[in-house]
């Protein structure tokens, strides 16, 4: 009863998210403009030689991803919590970590999945080759869901506070250090022709991890955030 | 029972205020003979290495401030956590008063990391596993002051915090073998081989004493600061006004 309960208020969570989305277009793409413009900087600031580009390609597109993905967390929590919805939340009864999850997760496909979506294009411009496609699009898919949890945390570690979007940058961008170093690798591993297998396993185990732990920090933040 | 008795009473701040104070020279004074005793031991008693000549020697305040760095981190966690579960204020701010201790030994570690890198790899900075980790460290600090530095209501700084420095315990772990596995030029790990250290015993000595003495003066160093947040506070309390 209470399970069924909980399911359906964060069904509900999830959907109001996506259509508040929908009618506010604008906050979804310039994420994406942003990730385009970021890697643009990188043929200008080093080489226009796609075979010297193509062993950064890799990275770089992580690095845009990264920075993109950070941009579009500043705001996720900000406007529950000044209209007061995120306060009847953590009266609600239900647990606050499935709510913050569902709200996360359609923020993920808000801006997580675009990039994933538009990476190979983005890898392509960089001179990253067709076969590496498939492991830079699944390394991106478990990196940024990833992201968005860790995101998450310190979007509601910050949300009342001035400056919170630099502060933000500074909290998550150590902790994700770890998602950059496995996600460019598991690239060049393939681009190198080995397996990458490795790196991405342990990418899913760091998403796992954080997929359980996550909620929890992110509800018990929220509450600090909003009780007081 | 009677735990729980004695923690609050010690959690109190005008009785934590003087117990401090009465500890603090108990650590600050063998610390101060410990560093004075491993520095000459270190510098002068111990052999040359065969490889490093002399330059190793650095190595007797490299190591133990990369160790303690970590260390501090854990008991920053720790005393967070217990403040965030059990609220206790005290555990707050001794988390609060341990960033910057922490923070300062980083730095150590990062800048006596580069000057021995400096006659030994030829550069000031080597992307070198042990260093990267060790610079990460430094930013999940600075994170966790500007965290605390940016809420006006200290309750709350010291509950967001707390929560930051949890998850950062978390990732430590996660980021040192990753960063471990994304390059490794250091030389692996000489001193924790339990069974047989591979450097000799003779320069092994000094390092554990000189560890220990860093241990006493980061005791020393918390009991000033925690007494120095404290006064912070309370500053408008009124058992100040009989305290010494």
């Amino acid at each position: 009863m209470q399970r069924a309960a909980t399911f359906s208020a964060a069904r509900l969570v999830f959907r109001r998210d996506l259509m508040l989305a929908w009618r506010r277009w604008d906050e979804v793409t310039q994420p994406l403009i942003f990730y385009v413009v970021v890697t643009t900087l990188f043929p200008l600031a080093t080489t226009p030689d796609l075979s010297e580009l193509q062993k950064i390609s890799g990275g770089v597109v992580w690095v845009a991803a990264l920075l993109s993905s950070l941009l579009a967390l500043e705001s996720l929590f900000r406007s529950d919590v000044e209209d007061g919805t995120m306060e009847q939340w953590v009266l609600s009864g239900q647990p606050l970590g499935w709510l913050l999850l569902a709200k996360v997760a359609s923020h993920w496909v808000l801006t997580g999945l675009p990039l994933v979506v538009m990476s190979p294009i983005v890898g392509t411009a960089l001179g990253l080759p067709f076969d590496a496609w498939g492991t830079l699009m699944l390394s991106l898919l478990l990196g940024t869901a990833t992201l968005s949890v860790l995101g998450g945390i310190g979007a509601a570690l910050t949300v009342g506070v001035r400056r919170g979007s630099v502060l933000l940058s500074l909290l998550v961008l150590p902790l994700a250090m770890p998602l950059l170093i496995f996600g460019s690798r598991a690239v060049t591993m393939v681009m190198d022709g080995d397996s990458p297998s490795g790196p991405l396993q342990l990418l899913a185990a760091i998403f796992f991890l954080t997929l359980s732990l996550g909620p929890l920090a992110m509800a018990a933040a929220i509450r600090i955030s909003v009780e007081s | 029972m009677t735990m729980w008795t004695w923690l609050h009473k010690f959690a109190s701040p005008p009785h934590a205020y003087r117990l401090l104070g009465t500890l603090a020279p108990w650590f600050g004074w063998p610390a101060l003979g410990l560093i004075l005793l491993a520095a000459w031991w270190g510098l002068v008693k111990a052999p040359a290495d065969y490889q490093q000549g002399d330059a190793f020697r650095i190595l007797y305040v490299h190591a133990p401030s990369a160790w303690m760095s970590m260390f501090t981190y854990v008991v920053m966690a720790v005393a967070a956590g217990i403040g965030l579960v059990w609220r206790i204020k005290l555990a707050h701010a001794a988390a609060a008063a341990a960033a910057p201790i922490g923070a300062s030994f980083t730095f150590l570690a990062l800048a006596t990391g580069s000057i021995w890198g400096k006659p030994m790899w030829g550069t000031w900075w080597v992307w070198d596993a042990r260093l990267t980790s060790e610079l990460i460290l430094l930013f999940l600090y600075l994170g966790y002051m500007a965290l605390r530095a940016s809420f006006d209501d200290p309750q709350r700084a010291d509950r967001a915090s707390a929560v930051l420095a949890i998850v950062g315990v978390i990732n430590v772990p996660i980021i040192h073998y990753s960063v471990e596995w994304w390059t490794t030029l250091h030389q692996p790990a000489s001193v924790t081989k339990l069974d047989k250290p591979s450097i000799d015993i003779a320069m092994l000595i000094p390092l554990f004493i000189m560890i220990a003495g860093f241990q006493l003066y980061f005791g020393w160093a918390i009991c000033r600061r925690l007494r120095g947040e404290i006064l912070r506070r309370e500053r408008n309390a009124s058992w100040l006004k009989e305290a010494r």
